[in-house]
């Protein structure tokens, strides 16, 4: 019988402690079919984030950190300096880093440090139960913004791509989503992209894939991916924020 | 070979890069900014990494990420900046990687003071951070201990998989002495005893996936976790203690101290030995492990009335010595906090008024 598909080699066979409409397991098997692509497999470091994904070195296949909450830039800077060759990526949270890591996530684009980001954002901190996070859009309810997040007193969510885009030291920053097949189809793009500019040597690469919480969100699955489209999009608009490789 | 007059902080850097540090991660902060300094000139010149990390918080994680691999990796910091790292030291203990962290402690708490401490021995011995971890902490006294004990820390860190601290206070740094350095090694990351690091191969005949993670979410999991470091610990608290004996032999007092503090208590010591008072001195150079038997021993010893505790502080160490003492000999105190030395004279004339108690 002829093979039409096979899992990528980059993914563990551990299953997902995942909720069911996450979109935490479509962002991993990206990030591993694109290692896979590039022909990187025996010569990658991930680095976790604590997060949901915490666990994220029992499910990539190969050389794993977990790093402490909102330092994985920091630890994959070290990394990088001794492994120069080695892809080094980072998977993280938007609590991980664009609240408590923002500074690591800063310098390391500053520096324009040689590693990628892979940020997942789902406007929410899922592994503690749906508290506030920097991303949680305004009048967002969630459990420690129960009236809805009052920009008076939270300020407006953190437009990572956007922010990082001014910093010289960031090559490349592109906006994807996983809401449709077409969106997975360019997020997986995007993710390939920056892991080739890294082994190119460009600098600093971030995919921020715009990303589903159902469970605290309090959606089906099928609820949740509509709730991006119609609530996250507007506010954090898909695409290439910068590209110096296409200047 | 010959002696060389030195800096201690640029002795202390030197050592490192000798012994076969190439990576070193630091943020500036008085008194030890001249070793981040001088590793910014030295590194580029042999190939290897300085990074002026954004913060303590960054250099330490740089630190856990290099050190993965199975290098020599190396930071410094004093005080305030060692507070921010303590987040990275609990995690790097927990991950069992191996690394030298330098503290060269000022006067504290809060911003304190620059000048000399050792108020962050306790920080230093009973884990600063959260966890049950223990680092292992070496106090050198002079410039040339802090050179010796450099070779020793990135092997004890190797053979036991352990981050070890350097606990200089900041007269350290800032004294010149003449020194003797180690001859430059070209360190090679030995795969066979380090199957552990990470490579970023993927599995191959030499090397199996790795992984380098504090997270052990089950009961049992965690419990093993902690028995494999408490057990390690066991064993360096058997081979790795380190001590200093002076002068005990006929010692009415003992004194102990430790790090520059010690070396002061031995001027006083020696000029009441010229008028024919015999005190001892017991100098922890490890603080972690303590050791405890030495000093029970020292104090108890026949002849022995007292025991005086001298440091920079208010008497962290102490509580150590009690615990030693257990009680078999009376203690006495003489603390000062950070930025102010005590004297020879106050040691000696303390000394003096604690013989006329006997
Ligand atoms: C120093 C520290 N502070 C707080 C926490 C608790 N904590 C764990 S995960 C998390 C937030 C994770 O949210 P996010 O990064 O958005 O990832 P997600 O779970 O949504 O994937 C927090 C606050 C921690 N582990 N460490
Ligand atoms: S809590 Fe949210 S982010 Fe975490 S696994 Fe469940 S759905 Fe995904």
């Amino acid at each position: 019988m002829a093979v039409v598909f096979e899992k990528t080699k980059m993914l563990t066979d551990a299953p997902y402690h995942y909720c069911p409409g996450c979109n935490h397991g479509i962002a991993h098997r990206l990030v591993a079919e694109s290692i896979e692509d590039l022909g990187l497999t025996n010569n990658v470091v991930g680095v976790a984030p604590v997060g949901c994904s915490v666990f994220a070195y029992n499910y990539f296949n190969c050389d794993m950190y977990e790093a402490p909450h909102g330092r994985a830039p920091a630890v994959a800077t070290g990394l990088k300096r001794v492994l120069p060759e080695s892809l080094i990526f980072t998977y993280q949270g938007d609590g991980d880093l664009a609240s408590i890591g923002t500074n690591e996530v800063v310098h390391a684009a500053h520096r324009g440090e040689n590693i990628s980001v892979i940020f997942i954002n789902n406007a929410i901190y899922g592994m503690t139960g749906g508290q506030m996070a920097p991303t949680t859009l305004v009048g967002q309810k969630t459990t420690t913004s129960p009236y809805g997040r009052d920009e008076a007193t939270c300020g407006a969510p953190i437009k990572v791509c956007e922010m990082l885009a001014q910093i010289p030291g960031t090559y490349y920053a592109e906006r994807v989503a996983m809401n449709t097949n077409a969106n997975i189809m360019k997020a997986k793009k995007a993710i390939t992209k920056a892991f080739k500019y890294q082994m190119e040597g460009r600098g600093f690469t971030i995919v921020e894939l715009l990303s589903t919480c159902p469970t605290n969100w309090g959606l089906s699955p099928v609820e949740s991916l509509k709730w991006l489209e119609e609530n996250m999009i507007p506010y954090y608009p898909l695409g290439v924020y910068k590209d110096k490789g296409a200047e | 070979m010959a002696l060389t007059l030195m800096k201690g902080s640029e002795a202390i850097a030197e050592a490192a890069i000798r012994v076969g540090c190439r990576y070193f991660f630091g943020y500036p902060i008085t008194p030890q900014t001249e070793i981040p300094e001088y590793m910014s000139a030295r590194m580029p010149q042999i190939g290897g990494t300085f990074l002026q990390a954004e913060s303590e918080i960054g250099a330490i994680n740089m630190v856990y990420g290099a050190a993965g691999t199975g290098a020599r990796v190396l930071t410094s910091s004093s005080s305030p900046g060692v507070s921010l790292k303590q987040e990275g030291i609990s995690y790097i203990a927990a991950s069992e990687v191996p690394c030298v962290i330098m503290n060269v402690m000022r006067g504290g708490p809060g911003l304190g003071s620059i000048q000399a401490g050792q108020a962050d021995y306790s920080q230093s011995t009973k884990g600063g951070g959260h966890g049950d971890y223990k680092l292992v902490v070496y106090a050198p006294s002079s410039v040339q201990e802090s050179i010796d004990l450099m070779t020793i820390a990135f092997d004890v860190a190797e053979k036991y998989r352990t981050p070890v601290l350097i606990a200089a206070d900041g007269m350290i740094c800032q004294m010149m002495e003449p020194v003797e350095l180690p001859e430059m090694i070209e360190h090679k990351i030995d795969y066979k005893k380090m199957p552990w690091a990470i490579t970023g191969e993927h599995e191959s005949d030499t090397h199996k996936r790795a992984i380098i993670n504090s997270l052990y979410i089950t009961v049992e999991e965690l419990d093993e976790l902690n028995e494999r470091l408490q057990a390690n610990y066991r064993k360096i608290e058997e081979n790795e203690v380190r001590y200093e004996a002076y002068n005990l032999e006929n010692a009415e007092i003992v004194v102990t101290a430790f790090g520059t503090v010690a070396r002061i208590c031995k001027s006083a010591i020696d000029d009441l030995k010229e008028e024919g008072i015999n005190i001892g001195l017991l100098r922890p150079i490890t603080l972690w492990p303590f050791p405890y038997e030495a000093v029970h021993k020292a104090a108890t010893q026949p002849g022995v009335k007292a025991v005086l505790d001298v440091e920079l502080n208010a008497g962290q160490m102490l509580e150590d010595v009690k615990i030693a003492v257990n009680g078999d000999q009376k203690i006495e105190f003489l603390g000062r906090y950070g930025s102010h030395m005590p004297t020879a004279e106050e040691i000696y004339d303390k000394l003096l008024q604690m013989r006329r108690e006997f």
